[in-house]
């Protein structure tokens, strides 16, 4: 008991006294605060992005494609392809209507408003009637739906925002086509808000298609109905094809882009924190230095030096803690649902996304921050502690 | 000069201290490397580009093809040298996650209008006589272990042959080399195979490379391309080869200036630390500085002396960090295949160590000031 009170009181007389030394300790902190804000923001990135490409995809919804295509983009069925996989069990009906949506899937160069002469490779999908029913999550939240059969738009909120000229009631001029947009749906935050949806037969009309689309997606009749649609469209000779949940075809689709953000992240992260390591050492170095005679009294008075370590360390974790906390602040409040978008390589379009701090992000940054404090402070308080009194009360 | 061995010893007084702050510059520096290098990775090559090649692409998009009917028009045209045309094959080797640029060219005029891939012209011969018959970049054929000889098979995405299946081989006829900045991870093969071969799609090309004559009129050489295929099946957009590769960085979003942001904030706190350990480290010594300025130091002296010291921690730190930095991306593109171009560059040396010369100046110049204007007698009072 004797010990722990010891322990709390040089603590307390630790962390009462830093205001004095307040110019040093402001370095520890600022460098760990430093750290952490870095951290969390560039990890917040790699969080928004899989975020998005997550919430884009349902368990409930397949995806088929060509057999052998590693995207929307590089696959193609062709029109009575696309009508045999829509005979396919498993597929839940709104009535006599399969809820099954043959779409094409083609990129448009449009320039992004924070880089005006720049275009950008915004996706574009068309799609068939049935396409909001087999989408649950997708609703126009501005203007109206668009009318088959003409050159109508849909945009989706994070392309409106990402992109120029995207508003409602704009034309959307690409080459010799011309495109209105009269409504703006959202999807759940889910990557179809990158997005313009049109008419697939219009699509396929300006673009040269014939009567060919890239993908069909439909929705399950339940989770487990899985298997059952693609034994029998794998096995069907009239098709060519590879069955995909769509939640995980789109998990796949962003794991190139997420992992090497998220390398970059821990990497600049990891080296940082070295840094921070060192500059937390040499303010608790400073600060165990400029008391080193009150110490040293303590220890003379009977103090034991468990206490004084405990206590030195405890001030470090003070410092470090303060620092994350101020870092993860920072960074919340800067970065946290910042809109902007980037080109997914796997997918060859933009996705718009927003900067994600997410609560483990913060966590793990106070955590981080409190490993360098405690890190920092253990050579010091080693020193403080084990240091002969005599040459310690000698010191200047 | 005499002075050296002063400013050393001063230096090592409190080793565990200079260590350290040794090792935050030294970290420091180490980021400043790496991170510039990654930042010069996501520009794709933009300062190699050439001026005098321009790119036509369907003016949809990209993943538009253009007919191949073009070519012999565009080559008529007054100013330019040679016009030839690439598609886009995105096939893998083995795994899906192992990407390459495989692009389908017509050899003669490809490596005409790209001197800077440097081929020796027994395998471009060996190359013009096998049709399927590719040539790939020296860090690629090392990342997959290829010989010169071997059949590679590779699993196509877009295009499938007309015998069926997935698989397209080649046999590897040449393997071509360049300079620092240049993309030798890619994979070039035979349009007439890929035209032959495959399944639909006769006739239709990705995209057009031209050379012109002289860069200078690259604006005007756009217009007159875009204005000839205007109102066609497939009109075309032309921008130069490196506006081209610029529009790609872009579309990444702007990673060089988070680069810039990140090593401010990490150059920022290492000065913090360092200024610190540096006044720390003058306050400590007032007495023996008042001594010697009662010795006969001029403030000047004094004030070189303390710089000297700081100097020393910021280019022995920096200089070591960066040295580090640069052997690591020796070491080649870590990401395997998604930033084929992994150097730093000089200029990012150069302005390394001028960062390292004025984060020393600036971490020792208050105290240093602070210890020149020293009064004697009060330094001695000081305890």
């Amino acid at each position: 008991m004797r010990w722990l009170r010891q322990t709390l009181a040089m603590m307390a007389l630790n962390l009462r006294t830093i205001p004095q030394r307040l110019s040093s300790s402001a370095v520890a902190i600022v460098g760990i605060a430093g750290v952490v804000v870095v951290f969390i923001s560039v990890l917040s990135i790699a969080a928004g992005f899989s975020a998005a490409m997550r919430q884009s995809g349902s368990p409930q919804r397949a995806l088929v494609m060509r057999s052998g295509a590693d995207s929307e983009m590089t696959s193609g069925l062709g029109g009575p392809e696309a009508d045999v996989i829509k005979q396919a069990p498993g597929i839940r009906r709104d009535g006599q209507t399969p809820l099954v949506s043959a779409e094409l899937y083609v990129i448009i160069d449009l320039p992004k408003k924070s880089s005006p002469d720049s275009p950008a490779n915004v996706p574009m999908r068309g799609i068939e009637p049935t396409a909001m029913k087999v989408r649950e999550e997708v609703s126009v939240t501005q203007g109206r739906m668009l009318q088959f059969g003409t050159n109508e738009v849909i945009v989706g909120r994070g392309a409106s925002v990402q992109f120029a000229n995207l508003e409602l009631g704009n034309t959307i001029v690409s080459g010799q086509n011309r495109w209105q947009v009269v409504g703006i749906f959202e999807a759940d935050g889910g990557v179809a808000e990158s997005e313009i949806w049109c008419d697939s037969r219009v699509l396929q009309g300006a673009y040269r298609r014939g009567n060919s689309y890239q993908s069909v997606l439909a929705r399950l009749d339940s989770s487990d109905s899985l298997k059952a649609f693609t034994d029998w469209l794998t096995s069907n000779p009239a098709v060519n094809v590879m069955v995909r949940r769509e939640n995980e075809y789109y998990a796949g689709q962003s794991r190139a882009l997420t992992s090497l953000i998220q390398v970059v992240g821990y990497g600049i992260a990891a080296l940082m924190g070295i840094g921070a390591i060192f500059g937390a050492i040499l303010t608790m170095y400073t600060a165990v230095a400029t008391r080193a005679r009150e110490i040293a009294t303590l220890r003379a008075l009977g103090f034991n030096t468990g206490s004084v370590l405990v206590s030195v360390l405890g001030e470090s974790l003070a410092l470090g803690l303060i620092g994350g906390v101020l870092g993860g602040a920072a960074a919340y409040f800067a970065f946290n649902g910042y809109q902007t978008s980037t080109m997914n390589f796997q997918t060859f379009s933009q996705v718009a996304f927003a900067f994600r701090v997410t609560p483990e992000l913060l966590v793990t940054g106070i955590v981080y921050a409190l490993i360098m404090g405690l890190v920092g402070g253990l050579f010091p308080a080693i020193r403080a502690a084990t240091l002969p009194i005599p040459s310690a009360l000698r010191e200047l | 000069m005499k002075y050296l061995p002063l400013v050393w010893k001063n230096l090592w007084r409190r080793k565990i201290r200079t260590t350290f702050t040794l090792l935050s510059i030294f970290v420091a520096f180490l980021l400043f490397g790496l991170l510039m290098t990654i930042r010069m990775a996501f520009t794709f090559g933009v300062d190699i580009a050439g001026a005098d090649r321009l790119v036509l692409i369907h003016k949809v998009s990209l993943i538009m093809p253009l007919p191949v009917s073009y070519e012999p028009r565009l080559q008529t045209v007054p100013g330019v040298e040679l016009a030839t045309h690439n598609t886009w094959f995105g096939a893998y080797y083995q795994d899906p996650s192992n990407f390459f640029a495989n692009i389908a060219v017509d050899p003669v005029p490809f490596l005409k209008i790209y001197p800077e891939y440097k081929l020796p012209a027994d395998q471009m011969k060996a190359w013009l006589e096998d049709r399927q018959g590719v040539i790939v970049g020296k860090d690629l054929a090392e990342r997959f272990g290829w010989k010169l000889g071997q059949r590679v098979p590779l699993t196509a995405t877009i295009w499938q042959p007309k015998a069926g299946g997935q698989t397209w081989e080649f046999n590897i006829r040449g393997i071509y080399d360049g300079g620092d900045g240049v993309d030798k991870t890619q994979f070039f093969f035979r349009y007439d195979y890929l035209d032959e071969n495959r399944r639909g799609g006769q006739g239709l090309v990705g995209w057009y490379i031209v050379k012109i004559a002289d860069p200078a009129k690259a604006v005007a050489l756009s217009h007159t391309f875009d204005e000839m295929f205007a109102n066609s099946s497939a009109e075309t957009k032309t921008t130069t080869e490196k506006g081209f590769v610029e529009g790609f960085a872009k579309q990444m979003g702007d990673i060089g200036a988070i680069m810039i942001a990140i090593l401010t904030a990490v150059l920022f706190t290492m000065l913090l630390i360092a200024a610190s350990t540096m006044a720390q480290s003058v306050r400590e010594r007032t007495n023996e500085l008042a001594v010697l300025k009662t010795l006969g130091f001029s403030g000047g002296l004094i004030l070189t002396l303390v710089l000297a010291e700081s100097l020393f921690i910021g280019l022995v730190g920096g200089g070591l960090g960066l040295g580090l930095a640069w052997l690591v991306v020796q070491g080649g593109d870590p990401t395997g295949g998604m930033l084929p171009i992994f150097v730093l560059p000089s200029r990012d040396v150069a302005l390394g160590v001028g960062l390292m010369v004025l984060m020393g100046f600036l971490a020792g110049i208050m105290p240093a000031v602070g210890a020149m204007q020293l009064r004697i007698t009060d330094a001695l009072r000081r305890n």
